[in-house]
């Protein structure tokens, strides 16, 4: 669990979807940061075994917190939180889709 | 692609901005290339946006980031941030996405500085919701301003010291440090003792940190073993045995550190020489004193060129920087050489304090070559036993396993797996690590989309002789 | 040391440890021939692993559609071979139109194989195609489609290929790189940095280092050495089955069961032959990747993890060498040009037959070694430049 630090506070805020739900975040987070905030601990489970997986490394190198951010795959810890952007769990890999 | 410039630097970090700054002040044409959205890298994220919360607890080493910040700002280098690079050609050109959408530019000399990446820390249950690097843990702080509420540090290095006090300044003490770090590893560094306390100043803050986190009541085991994250999904406890007895501690954050490594995707996909550090367990690329690589178009400046740390990295980057406007013929070889000097002799005494360093907080043999049953590829989810059981088939060498079993296959493109992959193979088949080797890099360096790739097509230039 | 505890005597050498060689290796065996096989690196290091892993009949260069057809059977039984189905999946190729001239070419075309007696290949209506490959562009009218065909897992094909040889008692020598070919009485002495062997016949079968081998045994034959590329995407959510290649521009185009889609076709980088290595052509990646989502816009916000190329050799007329060299019990099979992996089965039982029965069951004519000698019949084979396999 997540918690903002002594003293730090919050002025403005934006609100995105996750999952349909809306998420308030601080300008400037990214969408990673957002969710752990946010008490989001588990991202996507991963297509191999459909386990669990969070963000890892926070620096763009390991790909661990892949979200879908308005239908694109991308890395959380690299995108800014916007307002009324739609984040998603990234699609189980495997099951048929509607082309 | 429009005029090249004199110089591109790859990577915002210090060694990226004073190498922009050096070139800049000589009258070069600079381009600095960096993936975050402002100055500072890892080390100095987001400074320049800190909060007066952050600020305290974060530190003034922290804080000293941004001046050279400030200082860019001010500059003429050309800064372009958010920008993914994923080609770097032989010829100094450097293909790279902003927003989804490619661009190419071209440089008569390239500096590499995209730092260092945390050594991978396979141990049973580390790709766990939950569990995350030392450094994942600081960026948090660093970007966002948050904090895990019961955090478990584990590991080896100084950093797992500076972000458990970090955390008791932010309010939100550890529930616990867990070092793999033994006695004997301790005493084995003794004897690099003598040449280290040139620099004292940082074995003196390394006891501060420590005392600091004594004080705040964090408990702190140490040559902890049998290390092992439990949870269904979730992180929800950590395992260990020390001092002779199980432990286990309820978390939901564990939080890793072995260390750091030379980030080296870049230099591999240019087909730069690249050779294996004993003392450091990883691989650099190699590099004479101006960070000029086995190709003179390009130089590694920073932790991207063997780990040293910030300061050095600053100094490594002016020194690139002299010696690349010297080659494209800026400033005679004279004056490179002159102004070099000072710092070369600076550099080296903030480097004193490495071998002993590296002596005293080594990965543990079973971080470096985990049990059978550990994940090292956390994409294809490829166990270390996979790779022995490969090794029994008779592959050799990292990218023959790609096509036993896929590690370094996935999104990450093996930056978490391959050095782990090197070390278990060298063990397993009685060979170096240099001969081993590593997964062969090529672009692009980070997924991109067809749409980007595609934005690469040009019309054919006419045909010249070749 | 003693050169004699390194001397081998066997009854046919095979230079080269790929697919083919592995293949020939793996009948002739069967049928009771000892066998040594030299690979200069490892088993299928190169083309043989590195290739798309097409399994096609659909679009063949003519002369070779009875070679393919032949070797389509064996594939969809391929564990009655190799005791392994080598990730043989059996669905469909289609060669994709977007314009009215490129569907009347593929009308041609689907003619031309009737002509030579072969049906497999068919025309598919813009509505069929859509139902077949849902995903494919809306511009689209029609395809030239074969049901059956598909595609497998190159290394586990190599693999099974291996086992078996072994298996059946075939010698495979790897890192063993030929430095001298000699002629002692009636047979053939080959030298390596570690052995001597010797044997009635000799088989190059080295891929793109099959014009250097053949010089060895004084064949001078044209090959070009080129690294056709290639790029797999992320996992993405299953959308289509089967292969799609398209008229008239390189595109090869697939989908794995594990979600990565696989784009290939034929842009090239370049290969050097002595130090095994390639360099891609971004600008035909580019193209590559441009095609890709011409045909399927579903792909645009895919994403690329990985592009890599293998060493390949190409002939100028696009079809393999198959057959007898000048000297005496010398055969040729290489240079296949990017298309050979599926043709591997057969041509190595091809190879057998011309090695023990002095002659093949098959067509084989229009890949005599001797098209390329000076002063040779004109070479009539009409070749259909198809990277796709």
């Amino acid at each position: 669990m997540f918690k903002l630090m002594e003293g730090e506070d919050v002025q403005d805020s934006v609100t995105f979807l996750f999952e349909n739900q809306p998420v308030s975040a601080t300008p400037g987070m990214s969408v990673a940061a957002a969710l752990l905030a946010a008490d989001v601990s588990i991202f996507r489970q991963t297509p191999v075994s459909q386990s669990a997986r969070g963000p890892f490394c926070m620096m763009g190198a390991c790909y661990d917190c892949l979200v879908f951010v308005d239908g694109m795959n991308v890395q959380a810890c690299m995108t800014k939180v916007r307002d009324g952007m739609k984040v998603s769990r990234v699609p189980i890999i495997n099951k048929d889709i509607e082309t | 692609m429009n005029d090249p410039f004199d110089i591109i630097v790859i990577g915002a970090g210090p060694a990226g901005i004073s190498a922009a700054l050096e070139a800049d002040h000589h009258g070069a044409t600079v381009c600095l290339l960096d993936e975050q959205a402002s100055a500072g890298g890892q080390i100095y994220r987001n400074v320049s946006q800190s909060t007066s919360a952050r600020t305290k607890v974060l530190g003034p080493d922290y804080l000293e980031g941004g001046k050279m910040v400030r200082d860019l700002e001010q500059s003429g280098v050309v800064h372009r941030t958010g920008v993914t690079v994923w080609k770097v050609g032989q010829d100094g050109s450097v293909a790279y996405s902003k927003e989804e959408t490619a661009a190419q530019i071209k440089g008569r000399h390239i500096i590499i500085a995209n730092g260092a990446t945390e050594r991978p820390t396979p141990l049973p249950g580390w790709t766990k919701a939950g569990a995350m690097t030392v450094g994942a843990a600081q960026i948090l702080m660093k970007s966002a301003g948050i904090v895990p509420t019961d955090a478990v540090l584990i590991g080896s290095g100084p950093l797992l010291y500076l972000v458990a006090q970090q955390l008791v300044s932010a309010g939100a003490p550890p529930k616990a440090v867990i070092e793999t770090q033994t006695k004997k590893d301790l005493l084995g560094a003794t004897r690099h003792l003598v040449p280290a306390l040139k620099g004292w100043k940082q074995l003196a803050k390394g006891l501060q940190l420590i005392a600091a986190i004594r004080m705040a009541g964090v408990p702190r085991f140490t040559a902890a073993t049998n290390i092992a994250i439990h949870g269904e999904d979730k992180v929800d406890r950590v395992s260990f045995d020390a001092n002779g007895k199980s432990h286990s501690i309820q978390t939901t954050s564990a939080l890793l550190h072995q260390g750091v490594v030379p980030n080296t995707q870049i230099t591999r996909s240019i087909g730069l020489k690249h050779v294996y550090n004993a003392q450091q367990h990883c691989f650099h690329p190699v590099t004479d004193a101006f960070g000029q690589s086995s190709n003179s178009v390009f130089s590694i400046a920073g932790d991207g060129a063997g780990i040293g740390g910030a300061k050095v990295a600053a100094l490594s980057g002016k020194i690139s920087a002299l010696n690349a406007v010297c080659q494209i013929g800026i400033i005679p070889r004279g004056i490179c050489e002159t102004r070099a000097a000072p710092l070369l002799k600076k550099r080296s005494s903030e480097l004193a304090i490495r071998p002993f360093l590296d002596a005293a907080y080594p990965p543990p043999t079973d971080v470096l070559r985990p049990a059978d049953d550990t994940i090292i590829c956390r994409c294809e989810e490829v166990t270390a036993g996979d790779i022995r059981r490969f090794a029994s088939l008779g592959c050799k060498g990292p990218n023959q396993a790609k096509s036993f079993g896929r590690p370094g296959m996935g999104p990450c493109q093996g930056r978490y797996c391959g050095l782990t992959v090197t070390q278990i193979l060298a063990h397993e088949t009685n060979q170096s690590h240099d001969a081993v080797g590593a997964y062969r890099i090529r672009a692009p360096l980070k997924p991109i989309t067809l749409k980007e790739l595609a934005s690469l097509e040009t019309p054919k230039e006419p045909e010249t002789a070749t | 040391m003693n050169p004699k505890s390194n001397s081998i005597t066997t009854e046919t050498i095979i230079i080269g440890g790929g697919l083919h060689g592995l293949s020939t290796a793996l009948h002739l065996a069967m049928r009771g021939m000892t066998v040594v096989v030299l690979e200069k690196d490892r088993v299928g290091r190169h083309a043989s692993s590195a290739n798309a892993g097409g399994v096609r009949r659909l679009g063949r260069a003519l002369p070779e559609v009875p070679l393919s057809v032949a070797s389509a059977d064996i594939w969809q039984n391929m564990t009655d071979l190799v005791d392994d189905d080598c990730g043989f999946v059996s669905s469909f190729q289609v060669k994709l139109a977007d314009t009215q001239t490129h569907m009347d070419q593929l009308r041609e075309r689907a003619k031309q194989v009737r002509a030579i007696g072969f049906e497999h290949e068919e025309i598919i209506d813009q509505q069929t195609l859509r139902d077949l490959v849902p995903a494919v562009s809306k511009d689209c009218i029609g395809a030239l489609a074969v049901t059956g065909d598909g595609y497998a897992n190159p290394f586990q094909t190599v693999r099974a290929f291996y086992t078996k040889c072994i298996e059946l008692g075939v010698v495979i020598h790897q890192g063993s790189g030929v430095e001298n070919i000699s002629r002692v009485a009636d047979d053939w002495s080959v030298r390596t940095a570690h052995h001597t062997i010797t044997a009635r016949n000799i088989v190059n079968c080295s891929g793109a280092w099959g014009g250097k081998i053949a010089a060895m045994l004084g064949d001078h034959l044209p090959i070009d050495a080129r690294a056709p590329m290639l790029m797999i995407t992320e996992k993405m959510p299953h959308f289509m089955d089967g292969v799609a290649g398209a008229q008239g521009i390189p595109l090869s185009f697939k989908q794995f069961p594990n979600g990565t889609v696989l784009i290939g076709g034929g842009n090239v980088g370049n290969a050097y032959l002595e130090t095994n290595k390639t360099d891609l052509d971004y600008q035909g990646l580019a193209l590559s990747a441009a095609t890709a989502r011409r045909y399927f816009p579903i792909m645009e916000n895919a994403k690329i993890v990985r592009c890599w190329a293998g060493i390949e050799g190409f002939m100028p007329d696009n079809i393999p060498v198959i057959g007898k060299g000048r000297q005496d019990n010398v055969f040729h099979s290489f240079g296949y040009s990017a298309h050979g992996y599926q043709m591997a089965p057969i041509c190595g039982k091809i190879l057998s037959e011309l090695i023990i029965d002095q002659g093949a069951t098959l067509p084989i004519d229009a890949f005599d070694p001797a098209r390329f000698r000076k002063n040779s019949r004109e070479n009539g084979s009409e070749s259909i430049a198809e990277f796709a396999s």
